[in-house]
Protein backbone atom coordinates (compact mmCIF):
# COMPACT_ATOMS: atom_id res chain seq x y z
CA UNK A 1 0.00 0.00 0.00
CA UNK A 2 2.92 2.36 0.60
CA UNK A 3 3.58 2.32 -3.15
CA UNK A 4 0.02 3.50 -3.75
CA UNK A 5 0.02 6.20 -1.08
CA UNK A 6 3.40 7.76 -1.82
CA UNK A 7 3.45 10.74 -4.17
CA UNK A 8 4.44 9.51 -7.64
CA UNK A 9 8.17 9.72 -8.18
CA UNK A 10 10.38 9.21 -11.21
CA UNK A 11 10.07 5.41 -11.06
CA UNK A 12 6.25 5.59 -11.28
CA UNK A 13 6.36 7.53 -14.54
CA UNK A 14 9.14 5.37 -15.99
CA UNK A 15 7.24 2.16 -15.19
CA UNK A 16 4.10 3.66 -16.73
CA UNK A 17 6.13 4.41 -19.86
CA UNK A 18 7.50 0.85 -19.85
CA UNK A 19 3.98 -0.59 -19.58
CA UNK A 20 2.81 1.55 -22.49
CA UNK A 21 5.82 0.48 -24.56
CA UNK A 22 5.22 -3.21 -23.79
CA UNK A 23 1.53 -2.87 -24.72
CA UNK A 24 2.46 -1.41 -28.09
CA UNK A 25 5.02 -4.18 -28.70
CA UNK A 26 2.27 -6.73 -28.01
CA UNK A 27 -0.03 -4.75 -30.31
CA UNK A 28 2.49 -4.97 -33.15
CA UNK A 29 2.60 -8.75 -32.70
CA UNK A 30 -1.19 -9.19 -32.46
CA UNK A 31 -2.13 -6.94 -35.37
CA UNK A 32 0.77 -7.70 -37.62
CA UNK A 33 -1.46 -7.92 -40.71
CA UNK A 34 -3.27 -4.61 -40.31
CA UNK A 35 -1.09 -1.64 -41.24
CA UNK A 36 -3.43 0.96 -39.70
CA UNK A 37 -3.26 -0.61 -36.22
CA UNK A 38 0.51 -0.97 -36.65
CA UNK A 39 0.80 2.79 -37.20
CA UNK A 40 -1.36 3.39 -34.11
CA UNK A 41 0.91 1.10 -32.05
CA UNK A 42 3.92 3.13 -33.21
CA UNK A 43 2.18 6.31 -32.04
CA UNK A 44 1.64 4.67 -28.64
CA UNK A 45 5.34 3.77 -28.49
CA UNK A 46 6.33 7.37 -29.18
CA UNK A 47 3.93 8.47 -26.44
CA UNK A 48 5.69 6.12 -23.99
CA UNK A 49 9.06 7.60 -24.94
CA UNK A 50 7.72 11.12 -24.54
CA UNK A 51 6.40 10.19 -21.09
CA UNK A 52 9.96 9.26 -20.05
CA UNK A 53 11.34 12.52 -21.42
CA UNK A 54 8.77 14.63 -19.55
CA UNK A 55 9.33 12.68 -16.31
CA UNK A 56 13.10 13.17 -16.48
CA UNK A 57 12.66 16.84 -17.40
CA UNK A 58 10.51 17.29 -14.31
CA UNK A 59 12.90 15.34 -12.08
CA UNK A 60 16.10 17.07 -13.21
CA UNK A 61 14.59 20.53 -13.62
CA UNK A 62 15.91 20.74 -17.18
CA UNK A 63 13.78 22.17 -20.00
CA UNK A 64 15.84 20.36 -22.68
CA UNK A 65 13.77 17.22 -22.18
CA UNK A 66 10.59 19.07 -23.02
CA UNK A 67 12.22 20.62 -26.09
CA UNK A 68 13.11 17.12 -27.22
CA UNK A 69 9.49 15.98 -26.75
CA UNK A 70 8.51 18.91 -28.96
CA UNK A 71 10.82 17.64 -31.72
CA UNK A 72 9.57 14.07 -31.32
CA UNK A 73 6.00 15.32 -31.76
CA UNK A 74 7.09 17.06 -34.98
CA UNK A 75 8.75 13.95 -36.37
CA UNK A 76 5.82 11.75 -35.34
CA UNK A 77 3.34 14.01 -37.12
CA UNK A 78 5.46 13.89 -40.29
CA UNK A 79 5.79 10.13 -39.95
CA UNK A 80 2.07 9.48 -39.62
CA UNK A 81 1.24 11.85 -42.50
CA UNK A 82 3.64 10.12 -44.89
CA UNK A 83 2.74 6.66 -43.55
CA UNK A 84 -0.95 7.22 -44.16
CA UNK A 85 -0.19 8.64 -47.63
CA UNK A 86 1.74 5.46 -48.46
CA UNK A 87 -1.17 3.43 -47.05
CA UNK A 88 -3.68 5.19 -49.31
CA UNK A 89 -1.42 4.67 -52.34
CA UNK A 90 -0.99 1.02 -51.36
CA UNK A 91 -4.73 0.47 -51.13
CA UNK A 92 -5.27 2.21 -54.46
CA UNK A 93 -2.71 0.04 -56.25
CA UNK A 94 -3.01 -3.32 -54.47
CA UNK A 95 -6.60 -3.19 -53.21
CA UNK A 96 -5.56 -4.47 -49.79
CA UNK A 97 -3.63 -3.36 -46.70
CA UNK A 98 -2.80 -6.87 -45.55
CA UNK A 99 0.91 -7.10 -44.79
CA UNK A 100 0.93 -10.75 -45.92
CA UNK A 101 -0.08 -9.74 -49.44
CA UNK A 102 2.64 -7.14 -49.79
CA UNK A 103 5.36 -9.45 -51.07
CA UNK A 104 5.58 -7.97 -54.56
CA UNK A 105 9.27 -7.15 -54.23
CA UNK A 106 10.06 -10.74 -53.25
CA UNK A 107 11.72 -12.39 -56.27
CA UNK B 1 -3.57 10.04 -0.22
CA UNK B 2 -2.85 13.43 -1.68
CA UNK B 3 -5.08 14.67 -4.47
CA UNK B 4 -2.24 14.79 -7.03
CA UNK B 5 -1.35 11.17 -6.23
CA UNK B 6 -4.95 10.10 -6.79
CA UNK B 7 -4.99 12.02 -10.08
CA UNK B 8 -1.85 10.20 -11.23
CA UNK B 9 -3.25 6.74 -10.44
CA UNK B 10 -6.63 7.43 -12.03
CA UNK B 11 -5.19 8.78 -15.27
CA UNK B 12 -2.49 6.09 -15.39
CA UNK B 13 -5.17 3.40 -15.09
CA UNK B 14 -7.27 5.01 -17.84
CA UNK B 15 -4.16 5.34 -20.03
CA UNK B 16 -3.16 1.67 -19.68
CA UNK B 17 -6.72 0.46 -20.25
CA UNK B 18 -7.13 2.66 -23.35
CA UNK B 19 -3.78 1.45 -24.73
CA UNK B 20 -4.85 -2.17 -24.22
CA UNK B 21 -8.12 -1.52 -26.04
CA UNK B 22 -6.25 0.15 -28.93
CA UNK B 23 -4.34 -3.04 -29.69
CA UNK B 24 -7.16 -5.53 -29.01
CA UNK B 25 -10.32 -3.94 -30.37
CA UNK B 26 -11.98 -5.31 -33.49
CA UNK B 27 -12.90 -2.10 -35.25
CA UNK B 28 -10.10 0.30 -36.34
CA UNK B 29 -12.44 3.27 -35.84
CA UNK B 30 -12.85 2.24 -32.19
CA UNK B 31 -9.08 1.77 -31.96
CA UNK B 32 -8.56 5.35 -33.13
CA UNK B 33 -11.08 6.64 -30.57
CA UNK B 34 -9.40 4.66 -27.75
CA UNK B 35 -6.10 6.17 -28.87
CA UNK B 36 -7.69 9.62 -28.50
CA UNK B 37 -8.60 8.70 -24.90
CA UNK B 38 -5.03 7.52 -24.31
CA UNK B 39 -3.63 10.83 -25.58
CA UNK B 40 -6.04 12.79 -23.35
CA UNK B 41 -4.97 10.81 -20.26
CA UNK B 42 -1.29 11.24 -21.12
CA UNK B 43 -1.86 14.99 -21.51
CA UNK B 44 -3.45 15.07 -18.04
CA UNK B 45 -0.44 13.27 -16.54
CA UNK B 46 1.91 15.70 -18.27
CA UNK B 47 -0.08 18.55 -16.74
CA UNK B 48 0.64 17.16 -13.26
CA UNK B 49 4.34 17.04 -14.23
CA UNK B 50 4.33 20.76 -15.02
CA UNK B 51 4.61 20.40 -18.80
CA UNK B 52 1.53 22.48 -19.61
CA UNK B 53 2.57 23.56 -23.08
CA UNK B 54 3.35 20.01 -24.22
CA UNK B 55 0.05 18.75 -22.77
CA UNK B 56 -1.90 21.31 -24.79
CA UNK B 57 0.22 20.56 -27.85
CA UNK B 58 -0.49 16.85 -27.47
CA UNK B 59 -4.23 17.49 -27.43
CA UNK B 60 -4.16 20.02 -30.27
CA UNK B 61 -1.73 18.24 -32.60
CA UNK B 62 -2.51 14.60 -31.87
CA UNK B 63 -6.20 14.58 -31.01
CA UNK B 64 -6.98 17.50 -33.29
CA UNK B 65 -4.94 16.65 -36.34
CA UNK B 66 -3.22 13.27 -36.40
CA UNK B 67 -6.12 11.20 -35.06
CA UNK B 68 -8.58 12.95 -37.38
CA UNK B 69 -6.22 12.02 -40.22
CA UNK B 70 -6.26 8.41 -38.99
CA UNK B 71 -10.07 8.35 -38.79
CA UNK B 72 -10.28 9.92 -42.25
CA UNK B 73 -8.06 7.24 -43.77
CA UNK B 74 -9.79 4.37 -41.92
CA UNK B 75 -13.18 5.50 -43.14
CA UNK B 76 -11.93 6.17 -46.68
CA UNK B 77 -10.48 2.71 -47.21
CA UNK B 78 -13.01 0.01 -48.01
CA UNK B 79 -11.22 -2.86 -46.27
CA UNK B 80 -12.71 -5.97 -44.73
CA UNK B 81 -11.06 -5.72 -41.33
CA UNK B 82 -12.38 -9.11 -40.22
CA UNK B 83 -10.12 -10.81 -42.77
CA UNK B 84 -7.12 -9.06 -41.27
CA UNK B 85 -7.89 -10.51 -37.83
CA UNK B 86 -8.11 -14.14 -38.91
CA UNK B 87 -4.91 -15.21 -37.19
CA UNK B 88 -5.28 -12.81 -34.25
CA UNK B 89 -5.49 -15.57 -31.64
CA UNK B 90 -2.54 -17.53 -32.99
CA UNK B 91 -0.26 -14.52 -32.40
CA UNK B 92 -1.29 -14.11 -28.75
CA UNK B 93 1.27 -16.54 -27.17
CA UNK B 94 4.36 -15.12 -28.86
CA UNK B 95 3.12 -11.55 -28.47
CA UNK B 96 2.36 -11.95 -24.77
CA UNK B 97 5.72 -13.65 -24.16
CA UNK B 98 7.75 -10.95 -25.88
CA UNK B 99 5.70 -8.17 -24.28
CA UNK B 100 6.09 -9.65 -20.79
CA UNK B 101 9.84 -10.05 -21.31
CA UNK B 102 10.21 -6.45 -22.50
CA UNK B 103 8.17 -5.21 -19.55
CA UNK B 104 10.02 -7.27 -16.94
CA UNK B 105 13.43 -6.25 -18.27
CA UNK B 106 12.59 -2.56 -18.35
CA UNK B 107 10.96 -2.58 -14.91
CA UNK B 108 13.97 -4.39 -13.40
CA UNK B 109 16.35 -1.82 -14.87
CA UNK B 110 14.17 1.09 -13.73
CA UNK B 111 13.62 -0.20 -10.18
CA UNK B 112 17.29 -1.06 -9.67
CA UNK B 113 18.48 2.35 -10.85
CA UNK B 114 15.65 4.70 -9.99
CA UNK B 115 17.45 6.32 -7.07
CA UNK B 116 20.54 7.05 -9.17
CA UNK B 117 18.95 9.90 -11.12
CA UNK B 118 19.01 12.25 -8.16
CA UNK B 119 17.10 15.47 -7.75
CA UNK B 120 17.88 18.41 -9.96
CA UNK B 121 16.97 22.00 -9.30
CA UNK B 122 13.25 22.54 -9.15
CA UNK B 123 11.59 23.67 -12.37
CA UNK B 124 11.48 27.47 -12.26
CA UNK B 125 8.10 28.80 -11.26
CA UNK B 126 6.06 30.80 -13.74
CA UNK B 127 4.92 30.16 -17.27
CA UNK B 128 6.02 26.83 -18.67
CA UNK B 129 5.41 28.13 -22.19
CA UNK B 130 7.72 31.09 -21.59
CA UNK B 131 10.49 28.86 -20.23
CA UNK B 132 10.14 26.42 -23.12
CA UNK B 133 10.13 29.24 -25.67
CA UNK B 134 13.22 30.80 -24.14
CA UNK B 135 15.16 27.54 -24.51
CA UNK B 136 13.67 26.73 -27.92
CA UNK B 137 14.53 30.05 -29.56
CA UNK B 138 18.04 30.36 -28.13
CA UNK B 139 19.85 27.07 -27.53
CA UNK B 140 17.76 25.01 -29.92
CA UNK B 141 17.01 27.50 -32.70
CA UNK B 142 18.91 25.51 -35.35
CA UNK B 143 17.09 22.19 -34.60
CA UNK B 144 13.88 24.22 -34.51
CA UNK B 145 14.50 25.46 -38.07
CA UNK B 146 15.34 21.91 -39.13
CA UNK B 147 12.03 20.71 -37.67
CA UNK B 148 10.23 23.35 -39.73
CA UNK B 149 12.00 22.17 -42.89
CA UNK B 150 11.13 18.58 -41.98
CA UNK B 151 7.43 19.46 -41.77
CA UNK B 152 7.62 21.21 -45.16
CA UNK B 153 9.24 18.12 -46.68
CA UNK B 154 6.53 15.95 -45.13
CA UNK B 155 3.81 18.13 -46.69
CA UNK B 156 5.43 17.96 -50.13
CA UNK B 157 6.06 14.21 -49.82
CA UNK B 158 2.50 13.40 -48.75
CA UNK B 159 1.08 15.41 -51.67
CA UNK B 160 3.58 13.99 -54.17
CA UNK B 161 2.84 10.41 -53.10
CA UNK B 162 -0.94 10.61 -53.27
CA UNK B 163 -1.35 13.03 -56.20
CA UNK B 164 -2.58 11.48 -59.41
CA UNK B 165 -3.86 12.69 -62.74
CA UNK B 166 -7.45 11.56 -63.15
CA UNK B 167 -8.20 10.36 -66.64
CA UNK B 168 -11.82 11.46 -66.60
CA UNK B 169 -10.99 15.08 -65.83
CA UNK B 170 -10.52 17.44 -68.78
CA UNK B 171 -7.60 19.80 -68.51
CA UNK B 172 -5.55 22.00 -70.85
CA UNK B 173 -1.88 21.50 -71.61
CA UNK B 174 -0.54 24.90 -72.78
CA UNK B 175 2.65 23.31 -74.11
CA UNK B 176 0.68 21.07 -76.42
CA UNK B 177 -1.53 23.97 -77.46
CA UNK B 178 1.46 26.08 -78.48
CA UNK B 179 3.21 23.25 -80.31
CA UNK B 180 0.23 22.37 -82.49
CA UNK B 181 0.76 22.82 -86.25
CA UNK B 182 -1.62 23.42 -89.12
CA UNK B 183 -1.20 19.84 -90.39
CA UNK B 184 -2.49 18.45 -87.10
CA UNK B 185 -5.81 20.21 -87.42
CA UNK B 186 -6.68 20.80 -91.11
CA UNK B 187 -6.54 18.28 -93.95
CA UNK B 188 -7.18 19.45 -97.53
CA UNK B 189 -8.73 16.73 -99.68
CA UNK B 190 -8.15 16.67 -103.45
CA UNK B 191 -11.10 15.01 -105.23
CA UNK B 192 -12.79 15.43 -108.61
CA UNK B 193 -16.06 17.31 -108.54
CA UNK B 194 -19.14 15.31 -109.39
CA UNK B 195 -21.34 16.04 -112.39
CA UNK B 196 -24.93 17.07 -111.95
CA UNK B 197 -27.20 14.33 -113.26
Amino acid sequence: MSLLMAPPGLAHYLVLGAILFAISVVGIFLNRRNVIILLMAIELMLLAVNMNFVAFSHQLGDMSGQVFVFFILTVAAAESAIGLAILVLLFRNAGTIDVEDLAKLKG
Amino acid sequence: MAFSTAVFWIFAAILVFAALRVVTTRNPVHAALWLVLAFFSAAAIWLTLGAEFLAITLVLVYVGAVMVLFLFVVMMLDVNFEDLRKHFRSYIPVGATVGALVLVEMVLVIVSGAGAAGEGPAVPAGSNTKALGRVLYTDYVYPFELAAVLLLIAIIAAIAITHRKRRETRYQDPGKQVKVRREDRVRVLEMPSEKRP
